[in-house]
């Protein structure tokens, strides 16, 4: 066929690539811009924290991925690094946070902590894993993760980043799958909102 | 000239001024050859590293020393034939000296006279609880457990590692911890040589 | 001052009959003391006797006894050994005892963090309030009978982990999976929770001052999450325009139970966790956790062992000191850059962790005897090389970047003054302490392991001013330098440990405290031993905990704007306040 032909308004693309043609490149340049700028939310809780300021400064520069802007503010923020341990007292506060964020956001659950609660797990006043409460993209663990882990961990990101088509984008869909997540609550121990029924039938098991 | 105002920023500026040059200036004294080799990574950690401290992780990976304690692994031997064994007896003693207990040893038992036999059945380490602090490799009488050197384990779900994960070959040990490989082999082979003495 | 006081022997029980007598339990020393003759107790060894200075305020639960004791160690700003005494009540609730805080400021936080983790109320505090655990918790979680929802045994190794050791994750033995638990018949929907509430109503505790117009104020809260807050913490500020009225510092977002944990495991098991508490330290916090076990078990560290530590503690002590001076310059607005030039040193010192203990910052490097492995080849040449060429020149050129800086001089002379008298009533310790004035460094004190053998200098600043903390810590990276070069010289050949490497350690009876003069301040270790793999209590004299005691106080009268730099100044870590 010549290109003219291919070219021309009455030509009929295949069904089968209808889909296929014009957004993959256009997927390709949405997701490269958005993972070669990801800018991590400025939140250290623990020990991990200071492997990520590490991570920041000269010796290992996330400039270079596009990730040096470490906003304070989650409202101007893509990717919340959650590193250290997470407290039930400090739950709600990173739920809230996280509630917060405007779309499109990733959570990266750095160290043995976040992930699953760490040596700390038996602990009455730790949350075994931050990913009970909020959904969490990328796991790096060790304790705590040198830095070249977490760049490591941060290059699983960008590649989750750009293996997203637009077309199943959570963020452009309307409907229950970007609720909220209730804040918990602090009375006698932690209280999930999304579990009041069980904790009322609580002890009648 | 002591009492001017405005003397203490402009010091500090010369300071930012010099090392500005010096980044410029180590570039041209290697002639380009300062990056993405051993050479040029082992001078910028070194007493002399003036100019750019960074080092370009990928490209460029520090390589790390030889204590250096990652998520625990299993060590096999591996016979004539390619069969494994691992060296893990399953005594327990690394389960029992881990200090968030993140680990779950089953012992065999042989099935015909219910004895216990020196292999583990299961063997679980949650790497989530993992606080690499390398007791068990240390207290391991048999040098069946050892701290690894891979710290690129980020992965999109948690990490319980079991028995097949956790396994790789004494022939890696002993690649990525030469010093310490070679001072236990010598320990073992001196036991065991006794050891046929005494039965003589 | 440079020799510490002669150890006189107090005669306190013929001096209060009746009310005090020496501790006689095997293993144990210091005072007992009566209930209601503690604060006469206090007051007369705080103005006769000369102990000026309140180090620490714990309690400890012995339930096999019915009793709840409460340990508390004076020290004089002279030097030399301290006095410890102890007052013992019975464990039947309400529990009471005498505050000291009109005595010693310092002990405010530490009485609150009894009250809140063993429910003993003591009576005359200011403002009593849980402080690590929310308002409405159930329980005091350090008492010897509250389980944790998590809880499998008393006392680790647990059984389950082998020769059965089934994979069982512990969510799936909780019915919400997670470590949750709630009192009997609880039912959520039916009352609303207020956490928060006890902390605004002792906000609105203040002097008021009505001149001129009737004006409103108003609370802010700085944090927890914050950028410049070192860590999730939390500060409570009631303004009056932009000058602070008052001010109260809300923790306890990193605490995570360090103590039951330590309870829990065993006397090894507890030497990685310790690492944790100050995690830009972790070598020093290892030394402390160290002297404190070796004086239970009677065992001298051998004389290489003994070098090792000291120039792990030194460099240690440089790497914390350097991070500081990033974050609090990061602080004072001079944003990234003085903080990329530190950071650049300290990598080089992380190095030198890595290669010998593993790890960069989670070292666990110390053993009961000793250290864990001997350097590595070429390790004692790279120190030398560092420490001899390179961080000489280094430090003088961040010295000669920062020191002159105009703004830095004029947003640090005269700003968060804390004088002399006040540093030691609340109990400030380290170049905290020493930048006021008051030349008191526990390796000149009460010298432990080898520093009696090295020469160098106690530093000290007298206008105990922002600026002041901040070149205290300058001259301190020199005096350290010092200290490695000595050392490094000094270096004998020789075994590492003294003892055979076990993991399970016979450790007798008895309490021990082992403090160690940490980059942060007086860091000390209490551990007492009934004889079985696991102490009966383990607690720990966190510095920047009781340092946080001043920041209310000095912070009165300020402009809000210069709370963070004070704030950065006091150099608190999360680990170590929250445990």
């Amino acid at each position: 066929m010549e290109s003219n032909e291919l070219n021309s308004p009455e030509y009929e693309i295949p069904p089968e690539l209808k889909a296929q043609v014009a957004i993959t490149s256009l997927d390709k340049i949405y997701n490269w811009g958005r993972s070669a700028s990801v800018w991590p939310l400025m939140f250290g809780l623990a020990c991990c924290a200071i492997e990520m300021i590490c991570a920041a400064a000269s010796r290992y520069d996330i400039a270079r991925f596009g990730m040096e802007i470490m906003r304070p503010s989650p409202r101007q923020s893509d990717l919340m690094i959650v590193s250290g341990t997470v407290t039930k007292k400090m739950i709600p506060v990173i739920v809230r946070l996280y509630n917060q964020m405007p779309e499109p956001k990733y959570v990266l659950s750095m160290g043995a902590c976040a992930s699953g609660g760490g040596p700390f797990k038996e602990g009455y006043n730790v949350v075994s894993g931050v990913d009970k409460f909020i959904p969490v993209d990328v796991y790096v663990p060790g304790c705590p993760p040198t830095p070249q882990a977490l760049l490591n961990g941060l290059m699983k990101v960008q590649e989750k980043i750009r293996g997203e088509p637009i077309k199943t984008a959570r963020w452009y869909k309307k409907g229950p799958d970007l609720a909220e997540i209730p804040v918990p609550m602090l009375g006698p121990d932690l209280i999930d909102p999304r579990k009041i029924t069980l904790i009322q039938n609580g002890d009648k098991n | 000239m002591s009492d001017m105002y405005g003397k203490g920023i402009l010091k500090g500026l010369g300071v930012s001024l010099k090392r500005f040059a010096e980044t410029y200036l180590d570039d041209l004294v290697w002639l380009g050859r300062r990056y993405n080799n051993d050479k040029g990574i082992a001078h910028r950690s070194s007493k002399e590293g003036r100019g750019i401290f960074t080092v370009q992780y990928p490209e460029e990976k520090i390589p790390v020393p030889e204590e250096f304690r990652f998520v625990p692994f299993l060590v096999y031997d591996e016979g004539a034939n390619g069969e494994k064994t691992l060296r893990c007896t399953s005594c327990g003693i690394c389960a029992k000296v881990c200090p968030p207990q993140c680990i779950w040893i089953v012992r065999s038992t042989d099935p015909a006279t219910g004895r216990p036999i020196p292999d583990p059945a299961q063997f679980y380490i949650d790497a989530d609880i993992c606080m690499n602090c390398g007791l068990c490799a240390e207290f391991c009488p048999f040098d069946a457990i050892k701290m690894d050197h891979d710290y690129e384990l980020a992965s999109f779900k948690r990490s319980v590692y079991d028995e097949a994960g956790l396994s790789k070959s004494a022939g890696y040990y002993s690649a990525i911890r030469p010093v310490n490989a070679k001072r236990e082999d010598a320990a073992r082979a001196a036991k065991a040589a006794s050891r046929t003495v005494r039965v003589e | 001052m440079n020799t510490p006081a002669p150890v006189q022997s107090l005669d306190l029980e013929a001096r209060f009959p009746g009310a005090v007598h020496p501790d006689t339990r095997p293993g144990y020393s210091g005072w007992m003391v009566e209930n209601a003759a503690l604060l006469e107790f206090a007051t007369a060894l705080r103005d006769e006797f000369g102990y000026d200075y309140l180090s620490s305020v714990t309690a400890v639960d012995y339930l096999p006894d019915g009793k709840m004791e409460v340990v508390y160690q004076v020290y004089k700003t002279t030097g030399g050994s301290g006095v410890i005494f102890k007052v013992q009540v019975p464990r039947v609730d309400p529990i009471e005892v005498p505050s000291l805080v009109p005595l010693y400021p310092g002990a405010e936080l530490q009485e609150r963090e009894a009250w809140d983790l063993f429910g003993i109320k003591f009576t005359g505090h200011p403002d009593l309030r849980r402080i690590f655990m929310w308002e409405g918790f159930a329980g005091h979680p350090m008492r010897k009978d509250w389980q944790e929802p998590y809880f499998e045994e008393e006392g680790k190794p647990f059984k389950s982990r082998w020769p059965d050791g089934k994979l069982v994750m512990a969510e799936s033995k909780n019915l919400y999976a997670d470590n949750i638990a709630y009192p009997q018949g609880f039912n959520p929907a039916s009352q609303i929770f207020e956490p928060e509430k006890a902390l605004y109503d002792a906000l609105r505790v203040y002097q008021k001052e009505e001149v001129g117009l009737d004006t409103d104020h108003i609370i802010i809260n700085m944090g927890p999450q914050h950028p410049s807050t070192h860590g999730v913490f939390r500060v409570a500020v009631m303004l009056d325009g932009e000058k602070i009225i008052n001010l109260k510092p809300v923790m306890g977002y990193l605490h995570r139970n360090h103590e039951k944990i330590g309870e829990r495991n065993t006397y090894i098991m507890n030497m990685p966790y310790t690492d944790r508490l100050d995690y830009l330290a972790s070598m020093s916090n290892n030394f402390g956790y160290a002297l404190a076990v070796e004086k239970l078990m009677n065992v001298k560290p051998t004389e290489r062992a003994d070098y090792i530590r000291v120039l792990m503690a030194e460099m240690t002590r440089i790497s914390n000191h350097l991070f500081l001076i990033g974050s609090l310059l990061n602080d004072l607005g001079a944003y990234f850059t003085p903080m990329l030039y530190a950071l650049e040193e300290r990598e080089l010192i992380l190095d030198i962790f890595e290669a010998v203990s593993g790890s960069r910052m989670m070292c666990n490097y110390f053993r009961f005897g000793g250290v864990a492995r001997d350097l590595p080849e070429g390790v004692l040449q790279k120190i030398k090389d560092l420490f001899f060429e390179r961080f000489p020149r280094k430090i003088e050129e961040i010295d000669r970047f920062l020191s002159e800086n105009e703004i830095i001089r004029s947003r640090g002379i005269g700003q968060g003054v804390l004088t002399a008298e006040d540093a030691i009533k609340y109990s400030a310790a380290g170049p905290f302490l020493r930048a006021s004035g008051i030349p008191y460094d526990v390796r000149r004190a009460e010298p432990y392991s080898i520093y009696d053998r090295f020469e160098f200098d106690v530093v000290v600043r007298s206008n105990g001013d922002i600026y002041d903390r901040l070149m205290v810590r300058f001259d301190e990276i020199r005096q350290s330098i010092r200290i490695i070069q000595q050392a490094v010289k000094g270096l004998p050949e020789g075994p590492i440990m003294a003892l055979k490497p076990m993991y399970q350690v016979r450790v007798p009876p008895g309490e021990a405290y082992g403090r160690v003069e940490g980059p942060k301040g007086e860091l000390g270790f209490y551990v007492i031993s009934n004889g079985k793999p696991n102490p009966w209590r383990y607690h720990v004299r966190a510095p920047s905990f009781i340092n946080l005691t001043a920041f209310g106080p000095m912070c009165v009268g300020q402009k809000v704007a210069d709370l963070v730099g004070v704030l950065g100044s006091i150099d608190i870590v999360l680990g170590e306040v929250d445990r």
